[in-house]
């Protein structure tokens, strides 16, 4: 199974958003209404599922400084490269 | 244990090497103004209170393994299960697992027994956040003190 399969099972089951609306261009919070809560969930599981640690205060810090903007993380496909990035790292 | 104050924990017994598992006491008072209203005549410690309780010692286990650099909230509960009736004068054993240390949140599973019989349970969701200043966090940090959790896991030690 693809991590984009992966992860978009680990949001449908967690915020019970249909798993059809979850695209590779869906924006996590702008286009699938998830909320800070939910989030974490979310993370949780794929910290869990992945054996990994998403820096989220990283990511949320270069957001809010103008380093980075929410789509470079939040976007299906780009959260789903970047989990990959920290699965290779940890290999 | 002060339940009108919310100091839900009297005592830190252990952390382990790892700091991941968090034990302690406390022993429900004979009285308290909560017991007043919950219930007149048959006073019984509010299940939130058992929550606040598992989470409490949750939070100290965090702070810990953070070196206390950072404010657990509480924002999450799972599972929770209140088994039964927690009267006055009942001795507590709180018992906190850290689940997972993520990156700007935690989760743990805690529990509380007493005499060996299971009394709750749930896993809990805490938020990270640094401390809103340092006055704040020396009192959370002498708090801890006074639970005597380890010298090794206090912040100035």
């Amino acid at each position: 199974m693809s991590t984009f399969d992966k992860v978009a099972d680990i949001i449908s089951d967690t915020s019970e958003i249909p798993r059809d609306e979850i695209k590779p261009e869906s924006h996590t919070i702008d286009d699938l209404g998830i909320d800070s809560l939910d989030f974490l969930d979310i993370v949780f599981a794929v910290d869990k599922e992945f054996g990994i640690k998403i820096p989220l205060e990283a990511w949320t810090q270069e957001v809010n400084d103008g380093k980075a903007s929410t789509d470079a993380y939040f976007v299906m496909k780009n959260l789903c490269g970047k989990i990959d990035e920290l699965v290779a790292a940890k290999a | 244990m002060h339940l009108e104050y919310f100091q839900m924990i009297d005592r830190i017994i252990s952390v382990d090497d790892e700091v991941t598992k968090l034990v302690a006491q406390s022993i429900v008072p004979d009285k308290s103004p909560v017991f007043e209203g919950h219930f007149p005549g048959m006073p019984l410690v509010p299940g939130v209170l058992l929550i606040e309780t598992m989470a409490q010692a949750s939070g100290f286990l965090i702070m810990s393994k953070s070196g206390f650099k950072a404010m657990p909230f509480l924002v999450g509960v799972k599972q929770g299960k209140l088994r039964t009736f927690v009267e006055p004068n009942t001795v507590l054993d709180i018992e906190a697992n850290l689940e997972h240390d993520g990156s700007g949140y935690a989760v743990t599973k805690a529990s509380i027994k007493s005499e060996g019989k299971k009394i709750c349970d749930a896993q809990l969701t805490f938020k990270t956040m640094p401390f809103p200043d340092q006055t704040f966090s020396k009192m959370i940090a002498n708090r801890a003190r006074e639970l005597e959790l380890p010298n090794r896991l206090l912040p100035d030690s």
